[in-house]
């Protein structure tokens, strides 16, 4: 099981599902409606590092976040 | 140096704790950066989230980046509300000679803009409003939503 963090003003819970890749948890979240404003815009990250494929393998544990369009300042 | 405070920054203290700390260490540059929290479009004020983990990596990859041109960076920010005339975010510079320190701090400030995962909201009418529109999004944002 992996988990998914919903950063700043997405507002969800986390969630936990079974994935192997990235790729596993983009086809989940891409069938949920509350996040279809979100997908697009937010970076991602496995255990606090931000990822650029969605190939990146997942292990039992890994945490990943998702990183909404940021104004810190 | 990364800080993170609730609320809003004190900044006469933070800077000459900052100068103080710095005093004997050569430097002949000192720049910080204060950002202040504008009267404008009928806000109160303004909140954030901050994520501290990507935060911390963020400041200390810059921190790696500038150690080889003898430069040390400090940073304050707010987490909570800030309210108007208050202020939220302190970037500083301390460098050997001034070119160094100018050029940093605008390179600094700008990538904190485009990349600290800092996220903000206008407080309105007891509201917590996300900016959305003055917001950016992360280098290689869109990734689960990609084909690739």
């Amino acid at each position: 099981m992996v988990t998914i963090e919903f950063l700043g003003p997405i507002g969800r819970p986390i969630l936990t599902m079974e994935a192997s890749t990235l790729r596993d948890v983009a086809e989940a979240l891409k069938q949920d409606a509350e996040m279809a404003q979100w997908i697009d815009s937010c970076a991602v990250a496995v255990n606090d590092t931000l990822v650029a494929s969605l190939d990146t393998l997942l292990s039992d544990g890994d945490k990943i976040s998702l990183l909404p369009p940021v104004c810190g300042g | 140096m990364l800080e993170l405070h609730d609320g809003a920054l004190n900044v006469p203290e933070i800077l000459t704790r900052w100068y103080a700390s710095e005093s004997a260490s050569n430097y002949g540059a000192y720049i910080p950066f204060v950002g202040t929290v504008r009267d404008e479009d009928g806000i109160e004020g303004l909140s954030f989230d901050v994520y501290e983990p990507i935060l911390t990596s963020w400041f200390d990859a810059w921190s790696a980046k500038v150690a080889p041109l003898g430069a040390t960076l400090k940073m304050a920010h707010s987490r909570g509300d800030v309210l108007v005339h208050e202020s939220s975010y302190i970037a500083a510079v301390f460098s050997p000679k001034r070119r160094v320190a100018l050029e940093t701090i605008e390179q600094f400030v700008e990538d904190f803009k485009a990349s600290a995962p800092i996220w903000k909201y206008d407080l309105r009418a007891g509201e917590r409003l996300y900016a959305r529109e003055r917001s950016t999004a992360i280098a290689g944002a869109g990734l689960l939503g990609s084909e690739q």
